[in-house]
């Protein structure tokens, strides 16, 4: 039996209780539903995105002559008007399904977004990026740490990451993040069949409720089984998901289908994680528009477009945020292989039926000694702290106090994008 | 397939991939010490694992559509490599060669991309000599896998697949390519914290006209002749010769600049890079700590203690990697009783162990590819240039079920072979408990857990110990140990 969201939340717990598998999980489903229905959806680009090229400031004749050979032309650019400092701007030309949401209000662009001293490493970034703190980057992560603000017990499919391994941004103190990269294949195997085979999957229930006390890794070892074993019965309703849309074929896309027919069915996930990679370009991006990195926009812009035109037939858009970035931009001058080299600051995107779009911040402007300039004027220096974005979307969209999670206040200077 | 003792037990666990029914003989009457010098004096073994492939009473590989092809085809390459740590003579030279492929992590996707995928697979695991060209980057870990880390570096700076995977194929005296040489400081050696962002231009710029070329007949598409090849070239016209500056001491009187070279002489600066950052302290530490987390412990942080200790037999030894291996395996650290069952196993690791444990008979290693890649393994794809996230970091709900999900399938494959090798044992429920316990060693088991793994034989009903009843409960058995959690620490 599929059960919509929107019929879940209306008729209540009692009504809909047969239609799932796992009785015992109910009550922390309305738990968590009972505290906003509004979902977060992070789409994360893996390897550091070339922000110049995502969002091009087409009249910087800097931005031609330092890049002769991966440049966006100018006429192909799909215009976005200009930014408070009267930069005239762009977006990739095979973001088309982007520039649709943009169009229509739901696309806020956040330009120059980092931090000071941004780190070149990809590993360091995202670990900063992750845990929302570039002076000690090794702790849990700004959304396992909104996790463990939530009632416990926490429900098992509180949050679903669609990669295999948990992001640092997910890491919680308190629980596992899911990792639910194939609902079709989030199945139970057994050797056998029939009732030994039952008999067989309560033997492993019961050996993973062990509480391993004294032993905190076997007993981590031991919830991820047991998370595992007690998700199974409702990762299976997302497998039975009928987009309204037909989505792109690759793995991005079908990623965000799965996200999209979680939040469909109402299996009770509030934050969902995806990762796109192939950002580290250090060669052959292409030039003339098209090329390497213009597939990559391809892959980014048709996949989220398809995700939200499907949310958005479903009526959940207005529930449904979904916030784009990456460890670090590019270096401004292509090197020599056509590619660019580790840079600083960013391009984040945030879009949604709550979302109020438009140009946030300002271009940088690439002529070498300009201010919004660092490292001898390789890099893009940052305008819009990262972490004011994130309060942003903690305090305005998913209803928490961002200080605590963030360890500081950072909403002065945050873009207006609810 | 047998303990045999806990000391020897956690050495094999560690040093290799687990106990077999042959290494039973070998090691039983063996000191822990005697034990650690035949795993790390392995040149006294036979290299002959490779020869043995096809051999009925070893573990099989398939293929689809085409003679099995490990030097040409990289879903065999990954076949044959498993095979290699269940099979070799010497476990501890796979053990040591997949530590450095996760050091030195070189994908092949985008090898793939470059050059199409027989050169691709040719880069990673052709064995010397079987077609023209350089042998594989695995061929040269496990060549060097007890080796000199400085000449490694060296080996891996002059790699073919490295060259394409870090873009040291386009860093050019114009436009110095920042990956490998941001990298080979990051991750290959001092790692982060140690150096300063010039460092990375310096080293790029050291790097430059290290480079490759094509044999005559090379072509960059799929339909070169399988013989053609790419190989490490110096490319002095490629080669920026100005000096270059570095935060930390490129020469023994402390020397920090590297003098400009002309052209032709130009190549010794990346030797003398490689040679600072090799006998860098920092990079003693480094190893030092990965080696704990390898062999240790991953519960407990590294002893600085012993990251001091195993950094001075680093550095006394000349960044040879034998004498550091041999030290940290007859170490206290290592020997202590709280170190067993201290690691999370890598997906390779549980693999080879679970099917040395429970068996191979007919079990075609075609079958462990998808589900190591849904472990988060998958031999000669890390994620990327950093390697796997390890510890904790390999577990989540689906690796973890892809865990169970490669215990269930093994065990459904073996359920003729456990119940044959099982029955003498089987006369009484508690005797196949403690037959397949001996077996199939896990951590050890709580009370409940064992309660659970009772009650399910005695769901079996009034025991018989033989036909369906014997080879339903032995598998069953077998996929509830091989999948517990117990099962997954090494």
């Amino acid at each position: 039996m599929a059960i919509s969201r929107r019929v879940f939340i209306r008729s209540g717990v009692a009504t809909v209780t047969a239609g799932l598998a796992a009785p015992s999980f109910l009550s922390r489903i309305a738990e968590v539903q009972g505290a906003g229905t509004r979902n977060l959806v992070v789409v994360y680009l893996g390897g550091g995105n070339d922000s110049l090229n995502t969002l091009v400031s087409y009249q910087d004749a800097a931005y031609y002559s330092r890049r002769p050979t991966i440049a966006v032309p100018a006429g192909q650019v799909l215009q976005v008007g200009t930014d408070g400092a009267g930069h005239a701007l762009g977006l990739h030309p095979r973001l088309g399904g982007l520039l649709n949401i943009f169009n229509q209000g739901r696309l806020a662009l956040v330009q120059r977004t980092g931090y000071e001293n941004s780190s070149r490493s990809h590993f360091e970034a995202g670990d900063i990026w992750g845990t929302a703190n570039p002076q000690s980057f090794s702790g849990s992560g700004w959304l396992g740490r909104y996790l463990d603000t939530l009632p416990r017990p926490l429900d098992a499919l509180a949050a679903w990451n669609t990669t295999a391994e948990t992001p640092h941004a997910l890491l919680s103190a308190l629980s596992g993040v899911p990792a639910i990269a194939n609902a079709g294949s989030y199945t139970y195997a057994s050797p056998n069949r029939g009732s030994a085979a039952l008999q067989e999957r309560a033997a492993a229930q019961a050996m993973a409720t062990n509480p391993a006390s004294g032993r905190p890794h076997l007993a981590y070892v031991n919830s991820t089984s047991l998370g595992a074993i007690q998700t199974l019965d409702r990762v299976a309703l997302v497998t039975a998901y009928t987009p309204s849309v037909v989505y792109p074929n690759d793995g991005f896309a079908q990623s965000l289908k799965t996200v999209a027919g979680a939040i469909v069915k109402g299996v009770g996930s509030r934050v969902f994680w995806v990762t796109t990679g192939g950002y580290d370009t250090h060669s052959g991006q292409g030039g003339g528009g098209g090329g390497a990195y213009a597939n990559l926009m391809g892959t980014l812009g048709d996949g989220v477009a398809a995700f939200y035109n499907d949310v958005r037939n479903q009526g959940l858009a207005s529930d449904t945020t979904v916030i784009v970035y990456s460890e670090f931009s590019r270096r401004i001058s292509e090197n020599g292989s056509g590619g660019t080299d580790h840079g600083a600051a960013g391009l984040m995107m945030v879009l949604g039926g709550s979302v109020r779009g438009g140009l946030h911040g300002t271009a940088p402007v690439l002529s070498p000694g300009h201010p919004t300039l660092e490292n001898s004027s390789g890099d893009v220096h940052y305008e819009t702290d990262f972490r004011s974005v994130y309060a942003k979307l903690l305090d305005s969209w998913l209803g928490v106090n961002s200080v605590p999670i963030l360890n500081g206040d950072f909403r002065t200077g945050a873009p207006a994008i609810f | 397939m047998a303990k045999i003792n806990p000391e020897i037990d956690h050495l094999l666990r560690r040093a290799g991939f687990g106990v077999s029914a042959d290494d039973v003989g070998i090691f039983r009457d063996m000191s822990p010490a005697a034990a650690v010098d035949y795993l790390v004096d392995y040149e006294g073994r036979p290299d002959d694992v490779d020869a043995r492939i096809g051999r009925p009473d070893h573990a099989q590989v398939n293929t689809d559509d085409h003679l099995f092809a490990p030097d040409i085809n990289i879903e065999d390459a990954r076949q044959r490599w498993i095979f290699r740590m269940i099979h070799s003579r010497r476990p501890l030279q796979e053990k040591m060669t997949l530590f450095w492929h996760n050091h030195f992590a070189t994908g092949y996707s985008k090898l793939n991309v470059d050059s199409g995928q027989t050169q691709a697979a040719k880069m990673l695991a052709m064995k010397a000599g079987v077609l023209r060209g350089p042998q594989g980057q695995i061929e040269t870990l496990r060549k060097n896998a007890l080796g000199n880390f400085r000449d490694l570096l060296v080996q891996m700076a002059q790699d073919t697949a490295m060259t394409i995977w870090l873009d040291g194929k386009s860093n050019t005296k114009a436009k110095p390519q920042e990956n490998f040489g941001r990298e080979i400081i990051e991750l290959f050696t001092i790692g982060v914290d140690n150096y300063v962002e010039t460092d990375v231009y310096a080293a790029a710029r050291v790097f430059t006209g290290w480079n490759l070329r094509g044999s005559d007949d090379y072509r960059q598409d799929e339909y070169g002749d399988l013989n053609s090849y790419q190989e490490f070239f110096y490319n002095a016209d490629e080669h920026e010769t100005s000096s270059k500056t570095f935060s930390f001491p490129i020469y023994s009187d402390g020397g920090r600049t590297i003098p400009s070279r002309s052209i032709s002489a130009g190549m010794q600066d990346g030797f003398d890079l490689i040679t600072a950052l090799a006998v860098h302290p920092e990079t003693g530490r480094r190893l030092a700590r990965k080696f704990w987390n390898f062999f240790i412990s991953e519960i407990q942080p590294p002893d600085p203690s012993f990251v001091e200790a195993v950094a001075g037999v680093y550095r006394q030894n000349g960044t040879e990697i034998r004498p550091v291996v041999r030290y940290i395996l007859n170490s206290a650290w290592f020997n202590d009783p709280s170190a067993r069952y201290a690691r999370y196993s890598w997906p390779a690791e549980f693999v080879v162990r679970s099917i040395k444990e429970v068996g191979w008979q007919n079990y075609s290693l075609d079958n462990a590819r998808s589900p190591m890649a849904a472990m988060g393994q998958q031999l000669f794809e890390p994620p990327n240039v950093g390697g796997w996230p390890l510890g904790a970091n390999w577990f989540s709900t689906s690796t973890m079920l892809a865990r169970t999900n490669f215990a269930a399938a093994l065990a459904g494959n073996q359920k003729a072979f456990l119940a044959a090798t099982l029955a003498a044992d089987a006369g009484t429920a508690d005797g196949l408990m403690s037959t397949m316990l001996n077996r199939v060693t896990t951590a050890p088991l709580d009370q409940a857990p064992q309660q659970a793994l009772a009650s399910y034989l005695a769901a079996a009903g009034s025991w018989t110990g033989n036909g369906d009843q014997l080879s339903t409960r032995a598998s069953g058995l077998a996929r509830l140990l091989v999948g517990s959690a117990e099962y997954q620490l090494v």
